[in-house]
């Protein structure tokens, strides 16, 4: 569904992602990897064109998106649910919501469908999104993500702050997402244990590049690959 | 008491016309974080253009309508044209490029219109209501200009808080990053957010025409207040502009009536320096400042 081939990202003389080649199949989780700095966000915000690619090719469902603006690549399909949760936290919960289904129009997911998923937002509706918890505020992330029925979903670290009840409850989502709706989803995290438990496909960066491209169960399997770059 | 009376309504009514300056200066920063100080040119050139309508036409209301949307169609071009170059800039690029902006407007139309102010018709009658026996200051026209604002500030409240347009303009002035990500088309919400601010800037303009007359430097003591109420209300809120805009109108038409319309500016400057050093993000602003 999404293809990223020999992708190249640039701040000034620093090469954010390097040569960087990966595919998330439909109903798949693929979990990128990495200590901070790897450039693990780098590779999601250039993805989205947030950062302009300065080299390479991606694809979304055989379509070349690599120079579109933002708003035409979310159009095609992809949601971004960016790190630090990204709720904006002037609107209510209902608004935010309403936010991320605008441009589907009559094909945007019903709220109640979120509401289903997430009963917690339910209750706090009508709430301004600044007093929801660092949990809650995940929770409406992901599912304003959902409004607009995406076909792929990238994360950046869900996990970041998060209580590990929590964390738990959103990979086993973000399992049944995929599983579910068919939706592709690249997974950042640096919670390198629970992004495996949940992903299809492991993939390790460092300094931009990738070291390591397996299945979650041969890298946890890899020693020396845990103790240099994934901390467990 | 009938002084007072008197001088309460005018305050309310040059209040409202700062209360639509403000507004079309609040709409902006909110969106842009750009002080648009060419804002008192834009709405001087929108009065010239609803008085040569008015002059050629007849119908008074023909060109307030035609001056509305001519600040409709200015605002959206100029922020198309000039602003969107410095919207990523550092934020003296876009103070350099408005006052810039404002000499070339305030030339312009001397060369048009010439720079010997002319009247303006009001909309209504300027002779005060009788009630009793006692004539009051405040008009049918005060009247008019009290409502138009309150209309046009409540209809910009019920757009922003239920309709999909307004919805993405919030998000697009909070958030425009995430805006993004989630579909809206930033760019186009800022430029409908300078259109709308300079229809409200249009409005002031032929609203306080009549009192002032019209000439390419005679709306500048009108941006001057309405940045004032602006910055009273915190220059983020559209209700605090309004609320603000009242305030200064009350407060000033006060000072003039009981010490002398001279002590007018030299009070607005005051309430403007006291506002900054006792409560800098303004009487109704949402964030609060924090010693750290």
């Amino acid at each position: 569904m999404l293809a990223v081939d020999d992708l190249r990202t640039h701040y000034g003389p620093v090469r954010a992602v390097d040569g960087v080649s990966l595919t998330v199949p439909e109903g798949s989780v693929t979990a990128v990897l990495g200590a901070n700095g790897a450039g693990k966000t780098s590779l999601l915000r250039t993805i989205t064109g947030l950062v302009p690619a300065s080299g390479g090719h991606i694809t979304l469902a055989g379509e070349e998106i690599t120079r579109l603006p933002v708003e035409e690549i979310v159009r095609r399909g992809l949601a971004h649910v960016p790190e630090g949760r990204g709720v904006i936290a002037e609107l209510t919960v209902e608004e935010n919501l309403r936010l991320g289904g605008l441009w589907r129009r009559k094909q945007a997911a019903p709220q109640e469908e979120i509401y289903e998923l997430f009963p917690r937002l339910r209750e706090r509706q009508s709430q301004s999104a600044s007093r929801l918890s660092g949990g809650e505020r995940q929770m409406l992330s992901i599912g304003r993500a959902l409004m607009a029925r995406p076909r792929v979903l990238l994360l950046d670290e869900p996990s970041l702050g998060l209580a590990p009840v929590i964390v738990a409850q959103i990979m086993g989502l973000i399992r049944r997402l995929a599983d579910t709706l068919g939706l592709a989803v690249l997974l950042v995290e640096q919670n390198a244990r629970s992004a495996l438990s949940v992903a299809n496909r492991g993939i390790v960066l460092n300094l931009g590049r990738v070291v390591a491209d397996q299945e979650p169960h041969q890298l946890a399997a890899d020693e020396r690959l845990r103790h240099a770059y994934l901390g467990f | 008491m009938t002084k007072f009376i008197d001088l309460t309504l005018s305050g309310i009514s040059t209040g409202a016309v700062y209360a639509a300056v403000a507004l079309a200066l609040v709409l902006i920063w909110r969106a842009t974080r750009i002080v648009n100080f060419a804002q008192g040119a834009m709405l001087m050139i929108t009065t010239f253009i609803a008085s040569a309508v008015i002059s050629s036409s007849g119908s008074y209301w023909l060109g307030f309508g035609v001056a509305l949307a001519a600040g409709l169609v200015f605002g959206a071009v100029v922020e198309r044209v000039l602003i969107r170059h410095v919207e990523n800039a550092p934020p003296l690029n876009a103070v350099i490029l408005t006052l810039g902006l404002y000499t070339l407007l305030v030339a312009v139309a001397g060369m048009i219109w010439g720079n010997s102010p002319r009247s303006f018709p009001a909309a209504f009658s300027l002779q005060g209501y009788k009630v009793g026996g006692t004539r009051l200051l405040f008009s049918p026209n005060d009247a008019f200009t009290v409502l138009v604002v309150i209309a046009v500030a409540a209809g910009l409240g019920l757009l922003f808080r239920f309709t999909a347009l307004g919805l993405q303009m919030r998000a697009a002035a909070f958030a425009p990053e995430v805006a993004r990500l989630l579909g809206v088309r930033v760019g186009r919400m800022l430029t409908v957010g300078w259109a709308l601010a300079a229809v409200a800037g249009a409005l002031a303009g032929v609203l306080v025409a009549p009192s002032v007359f019209l000439g390419p430097n005679n709306f500048d003591p009108i941006l001057i207040s309405g940045f004032v109420a602006a910055v009273l209300g915190g220059l983020d809120s559209p209700p605090g502009a309004v609320i603000g805009g009242l305030i200064l109108g009350l407060a000033l038409s006060y000072v003039s009536g009981y010490e002398g319309s001279a002590l007018a500016p030299l009070a607005a400057l005051v309430i403007l320096m006291a506002v900054l050093m006792v409560r800098p993000g303004g009487l109704f602003s949402a964030t609060k400042e924090r010693r750290v």
